[in-house]
């Protein structure tokens, strides 16, 4: 077992004498921030522009035991040209998948561009022994994943066993090979900001290259609080250190406005940098149809009925 | 640096990205070319046959002309006051003036864009602020005080709280409605009658209120608005029929005002300037606490005079503090008021302008060093980039004056004595702020720091139940909250 950082022993500071600081949070000044941002009015060019990097940004997730070969492939052929009327609409970021269906998904969307990531380590809980994260991180990568969603051991955690949480990361981020590494950290499931933001520094200690907030299956799942939150401890990372660490809000982001809200957030936290698929996704299964009819009434003028975007 | 792995972006970046402009439509605001004053329930015409022009900071349009009230004007306006106040407004059941204050509550609320647009358009601040500051706060300081108004006997038990007569009041440009409600609100709900005027750069909600007191049917000569400069402001108080003068403005003209009611049997409360530190310790929400830096300042230009111009901060923290508040400022967007993602607005005159600029040119003289972000300003109008000066001393003019305006002053401190030594150490004591998260320490710090409010990890909160008035040269009395009846109260 690595050494145990009851302080983040692996989020390196540049100045030799300071302490390693944690920092904490705010949990009424977050909340007003996040909703000040939300009230930014984005409008005409400024909100296409949002829509179609909300699109480049999205990772379309089916992540249901009744999931099949078929509805994988409908939506590897969504997610490569989401818009069948409308070639200008960019394909999405990813295909978010249980590991059963990497293959099948890897083979649809060959030379799309379109990346395919698997959830592992024992989604949605987490609860299993380590050993068998790793062997599942390294059969998913084996498999064709190109990205790797993996969840802490929030019963860690929460009894205080960080150097646990810490570990097993290290060892699933070296599992991973190439493959990127998503840590989901349940913030639903943490209780506290501080918590979000202890979590968020040892999954960047430990070899993150995203941090995301939710598997979707526990309610609350991403909030532009809690995003922003994350967004801090990135923000606080990258001074520190010039490590860029990318975030993926992930459950609840169902409507193109939501969408926007966060990446005004993003924009006014992280800066421009940050703008890019590369550092910033959007873990989402409805919210492409609804950016698709806001994008069309945008160009068009006109709203149209859900009948004319497909479903798949 | 340790560590350093910037990663090889595979898709580009959206560099570019620029908001789109999202005005707020302005006509429904109905500007007419002239305002009257308001004097028993009548707009007329002022006896002393001036007018003044209200200028909007930011485009320079002439927006409107305004009437200038002179002695004769004033004394009117006294006369139907006192009027009101003797047939009928102070032998009215309670519960019948508070329906008054209800009703004026919700149509300012039904009216509130019009009157949010109107006070951006007049003022220069950001309708943000103005639609979600000051419109709110303002009904609700006329809801509260509505709720008071059968109620004085139980706020002074054993006591028969009477009102004083006629109120005059006089208000600053920095909230011109939110400071009316704050005036007025309590005044009616005592059973008082009210002169009030409003400041000269700012009269327009002053006067589309005296509408919303038509449209509440409250008796003639209750509410008189008399609109003017100084002059006009002078008459008022040296008017030998008021009993109560209100006051907020500047200290200098508080000043003037205590030694022109020296003698008189005039009840005074002033709520004037401020140098307000605002305390940051190590172990505080560092990002929470760059937010309350920014609210604390730059909020309505800085033109607040609880505003948290003096920024002190511990000294192990001083690097990454400012570093994020030097980053946090160039993503402030300053820029035309009514657009509704404008955070900065217009500074509010000319004259003001001149004062901001030369204190900072005084900062700069004085070997403090200026930290502005890049930020394009508009052509036309009064604009001041937001400021801040480092390596500031006590003993510079920019940690001892107050500018009200978007500059703030960076101190440091290595003990909390040190901060409350550092804190005191002002002519003024409006308003304080304290960021840390040890409980014990707020509380040491609120029993030491002179200043009538304290926020702890927050800052320029404002709520009516809650009193609000300053020590020493911030003036005296308070307003807000059942602290805030006693001034428009006697008891026999």
């Amino acid at each position: 077992m690595a050494t145990a950082p009851a302080l983040i022993g692996g989020f390196e500071l540049p100045a030799g004498p300071r302490l390693p600081r944690v920092g904490s949070v705010d949990a009424v000044a977050l909340e007003e921030r996040a909703a000040t941002l939300a009230k930014r009015s984005i409008k005409r060019e400024s909100k296409l522009q949002a829509l179609d990097l909300a699109i480049r940004m999205m990772d379309l997730t089916t992540l249901e035991g009744q999931d099949t070969p078929g509805k994988v492939a409908a939506l590897c052929a969504k997610g490569m040209r989401p818009d069948p009327l409308d070639s200008t609409v960019p394909p999405v970021a990813a295909i978010c998948l249980y590991p059963n269906h990497v293959e099948g998904a890897k083979e649809r969307l060959a030379g799309s561009g379109v990346k395919v990531a698997s959830v592992a380590t024992a989604f949605p809980s987490g609860q299993s022994p380590t050993k068998l994260k790793v062997a599942e991180t390294r059969a998913v990568v084996e498999l064709g994943a190109d990205e790797v969603d993996m969840v802490i051991d929030r019963g860690a955690f929460l009894s205080g066993r960080y150097a646990k949480v810490y570990d097993e990361i290290v060892q699933v981020k070296e599992a991973c090979g190439d493959a990127h590494l998503k840590v989901i950290l349940e913030t639903g499931e943490l209780g506290t900001y501080d918590n979000v933001r202890r979590a968020s520094l040892l999954a960047i200690a430990a070899g993150a290259d995203f941090i995301k907030t939710s598997t979707g299956k526990i309610s609350p799942a991403a909030t532009l609080p809690v995003t922003l939150c994350m967004m801090e401890v990135v923000r606080d990372v990258y001074y520190e250190t010039g490590r860029m660490v990318g975030i993926k809000p992930a459950g609840g982001i169902r409507a193109s406005k939501q969408a926007v809200q966060y990446l005004v957030t993003l924009y006014e936290t992280l800066g421009p940098e940050w703008m890019t698929p590369d550092l910033f996704r959007f873990g989402a299964s409805s919210l492409l149809n609804d950016v698709l009819m806001q994008i069309r009434k945008e160009k068009t003028g006109r709203y149209q009925s859900g009948d004319y975007f497909t479903i798949d | 640096m340790a560590q350093v792995e910037k990663r090889k972006a595979s898709v580009p970046a959206l560099l570019e990205w620029e908001y789109a402009p999202a005005p707020e439509a302005r006509d429904i605001v109905a500007l007419r070319e002239r305002y009257g004053l308001v004097i028993g329930g009548e707009e007329v015409e002022p006896r002393s046959g001036e007018w003044f022009e209200s200028i909007s900071p930011s485009t320079e349009e002439s927006l409107f002309e305004a009437a200038l009230a002179g002695a004769q004007d004033v004394d009117l306006a006294v006369s139907a006051a006192r009027g009101a106040f003797e047939n009928g407004w102070a032998e009215l059941a309670p519960a019948e003036r508070a329906k008054y204050l209800f009703r004026i509550a919700r149509i300012i609320q039904e009216r509130s864009r019009e009157l949010a647009v109107a006070e951006s358009l007049d003022g220069g601040k950001p309708i943000r602020e103005s639609r979600d500051v000051d419109l709110p706060l303002a009904a609700a300081h006329f809801f509260y005080y509505a709720g008071w108004a059968d109620k004085l006997e139980y706020a002074y038990p054993n006591r028969t709280p009477r009102p004083l007569g006629v109120a005059a009041q006089i208000i600053p440009w920095n909230f011109p409605l939110l400071m009316l409600s704050w005036k007025i609100a309590p005044a009616l709900a005592c059973g008082n009658t009210v002169v009030l005027k409003p400041a000269e750069t700012t009269p327009l909600t002053a006067l589309i209120f005296a509408d919303i007191c038509r449209q509440a049917e409250l008796p003639p000569g209750v509410v008189n608005i008399v609109t003017g400069d100084g002059t006009t402001g002078g008459h008022l108080v040296r008017h030998d029929g008021i009993d109560k003068l209100a006051f907020t403005g500047s200290t200098e003209v508080g000043k003037l005002i205590m030694r022109e009611l020296a003698g008189r049997d005039v009840r005074l409360t002033l709520e004037l300037g401020g140098k307000a530190a605002n305390i940051v310790f190590d172990d505080a929400a560092l990002d929470q606490a760059v937010e309350g830096i920014v609210n604390g300042i730059y909020f309505n230009q800085g033109h607040v005079c609880c505003a948290g111009s003096r920024l002190l901060v511990q000294e192990s923290i001083y690097e990454p503090l400012l570093e994020k508040l030097k980053r946090r400022l160039s993503t402030l967007r300053v820029g035309d008021p009514l657009d509704k993602n404008t955070d900065v607005g217009a500074i509010n005159s000319k004259a003001q302008l001149d004062r901001i600029t030369e204190l900072v040119a005084s900062g700069k003289a004085e070997g403090a060093e200026m930290y502005q972000p890049d930020c394009r300003l508009p052509e036309r109008g009064y604009w001041f980039v937001p400021t801040l000066f480092t390596n500031v001393a006590q003993s510079h003019r920019i940690a001892q004056e107050e500018i009200f305006g978007p500059v703030l002053s960076v101190l440091t401190f290595r003990t909390p004595e040190e901060a409350i030594e550092k804190a005191n150490n002002t002519p003024y004591g409006l308003s304080a702020g304290v960021w840390t998260e040890k409980g014990s320490r707020i509380l040491w710090m609120v029993e030491r720091l002179r200043a009538g409010v304290v926020w702890a990890n927050t800052f320029n909160r404002f709520d009516p139940t809650s009193p609000f008035g300053g020590y020493k040269e911030s003036g005296f009395g308070r307003e807000g909250g059942r602290h805030g009846l006693a001034p428009y109260l006697r008891f026999d």
